[in-house]
């Protein structure tokens, strides 16, 4: 039987098999958070991503975890990853070193639904950890300035030690063809910017809710009362896309871990329109 | 911090805050008649904790602090206001006295409308007070949901 088998078939990769990663740099973000990046150990590259996608990153002996993919899109390598160490698996990755050999597999999920938002007005709001798989479609829309129209940022964190990027936030802050706001829930006497919630800037965006385009990542929380203020300002809940972050698994919709509600995460997000999820988001636990 | 008593073409300047548009205009003019221009250094204080809470503060430039002092951590800014929006509504209901400081960042301009005259005013103009009283709420509201996102602390779980 298996002597008849096409070669083809043979050679086929295990959906489960992750190709392997030499971790290039780590740069420290926060306390508890680091940017590695990859390239291939040998062999071909994973395929090309998409802002907005993630990676199953294992680290060897210890576990595999979803990790979104936090910079450009344009090559497929090296790639880029932040993580923050909450578990086991996290913890193992944010303390891998250069040269360690990592495993990943994907890319996986729907990406930002970017093309939808040429000739339009642009929105962005991150909150902490969130501003990782924001910052590909921030390039993204700062390669193609010229398809979007006004374009506003808001990014919130803990505390001014825990603003991920931040000597890029810095000079974002600094170009005019967009702007940037940026804000903490709590601050020391060091910080003299903003300190609030993410929807207290909202009143100062400068945007045609009718025609802008809204992408949301942060905290469940944070997604959900600033898409309720910009529903009630106007923008179009179908203009609103947010991503979620769930336990994933398999990330190829076997497992059921990411399930919210009837929802694969991991199949058909973490990217969604709110109109997708907006009562799965009202529900207190799902 | 230097004071002004305002000049009579104030009451075009305090109408036109975003707190204060399309109130009714004699309300605005009364509060007006007693409002006091105020300019802050960095680093002064605007309100302190504890003292008697005289006004309401509208910001027109600048940024204001809002600190408590934290055990362990110092002092702590847990939110700013900045312009167009308002500061205080300890002068509201006794004891009349600031639970916050609020120190100014950047140099302030703001407008202080007297608590005396805000209180008499809304005894005496009800409806109006009404109407100022629901654009104060969703600015109490806000700092509440503040203190609420801070207290479940979403960012750093
Ligand atoms: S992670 Fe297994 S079904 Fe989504």
């Amino acid at each position: 039987m298996a002597s008849s088998a096409p070669a083809a078939t043979a050679a086929a990769p295990h959906p489960y098999a992750p190709t392997p990663y030499r971790v290039l740099s780590r740069v420290s973000e926060t306390a508890d958070t680091v940017t590695i990046t990859l390239a291939p150990a040998r062999g071909a590259a994973l395929g090309a991503h998409r802002p907005g996608q993630f990676n199953m990153v294992y680290a060897f002996g210890v576990g595999e975890v979803a990790v979104s993919i936090s910079d450009d899109a344009v090559a497929p390598a090296p790639l880029v990853h932040t993580v923050r160490a909450v578990g086991q698996v996290t913890s193992a990755l944010a303390r891998a070193v250069p040269g360690q050999v990592l495993g990943v597999r994907g890319p996986y999920g729907r990406p930002w639904p970017i093309a939808g938002a040429h000739g339009k007005d642009v929105l962005v709001v991150g909150g902490g950890l969130g501003l990782a798989p924001l910052r590909p479609l921030l390039k993204e829309l700062l390669a193609h300035r010229d398809r979007f129209g006004r374009i506003e940022i808001i990014y919130g964190a803990r505390t001014p030690k825990d603003l991920l990027y931040y000597p890029q936030i810095q000079s974002w802050r600094q170009r005019s063809d967009w702007r940037v706001q940026v804000t903490v829930d709590a601050a020391g006497r060091e910080w003299y910017g903003d300190v609030g919630l993410v929807t207290a800037r909202l009143p100062d965006v400068r945007l045609e809710p009718a025609r802008t385009v809204a992408f949301l990542c942060g905290p469940e929380i944070m997604m959900r009362n600033t898409a309720r203020d910009l529903v009630d300002r106007g923008i179009p809940e179908s203009a609103i896309w947010l991503s979620l972050e769930r336990n994933m698994k398999c990330a190829i919709a076997q497992c059921g871990h990411c399930q919210f509600g009837p929802v694969f995460v991991c199949r058909e997000g973490p990217v969604f329109a709110y109109t997708e999820i907006r009562r799965l988001l009202a529900v207190r636990e799902v | 911090m230097t004071e002004s008593v305002r000049p009579p073409e104030s009451a075009l300047r305090v109408a036109d805050h975003p707190f204060l548009r399309g109130l009714d205009p004699s309300l605005i003019e009364s509060l007006a008649e007693h409002a006091v221009e105020r300019d802050f250094e960095p680093g002064e204080f605007v309100v302190r904790d504890g003292e008697i809470a005289d006004g309401c503060y509208l910001v027109f430039h600048g940024k204001i602090a809002l600190e408590v002092s934290a055990p362990d951590r110092g002092r702590l800014t847990i939110q700013t206001v900045g312009p167009g929006e308002v500061l205080g509504w300890s002068w509201l209901t006794p004891p009349y006295r600031w639970q916050v400081d609020a120190r100014a960042l950047k140099h302030v301009r703001a407008v202080r409308l007297d608590a005396e005259v805000l209180r008499r005013t809304f005894a005496e103009m009800p409806e109006a007070g009404y109407q100022f009283l629901l654009r104060l709420l969703p600015v109490i509201a806000q700092r509440l949901e503040n203190t609420r996102i801070q207290l479940l602390d979403v960012h750093g779980v």
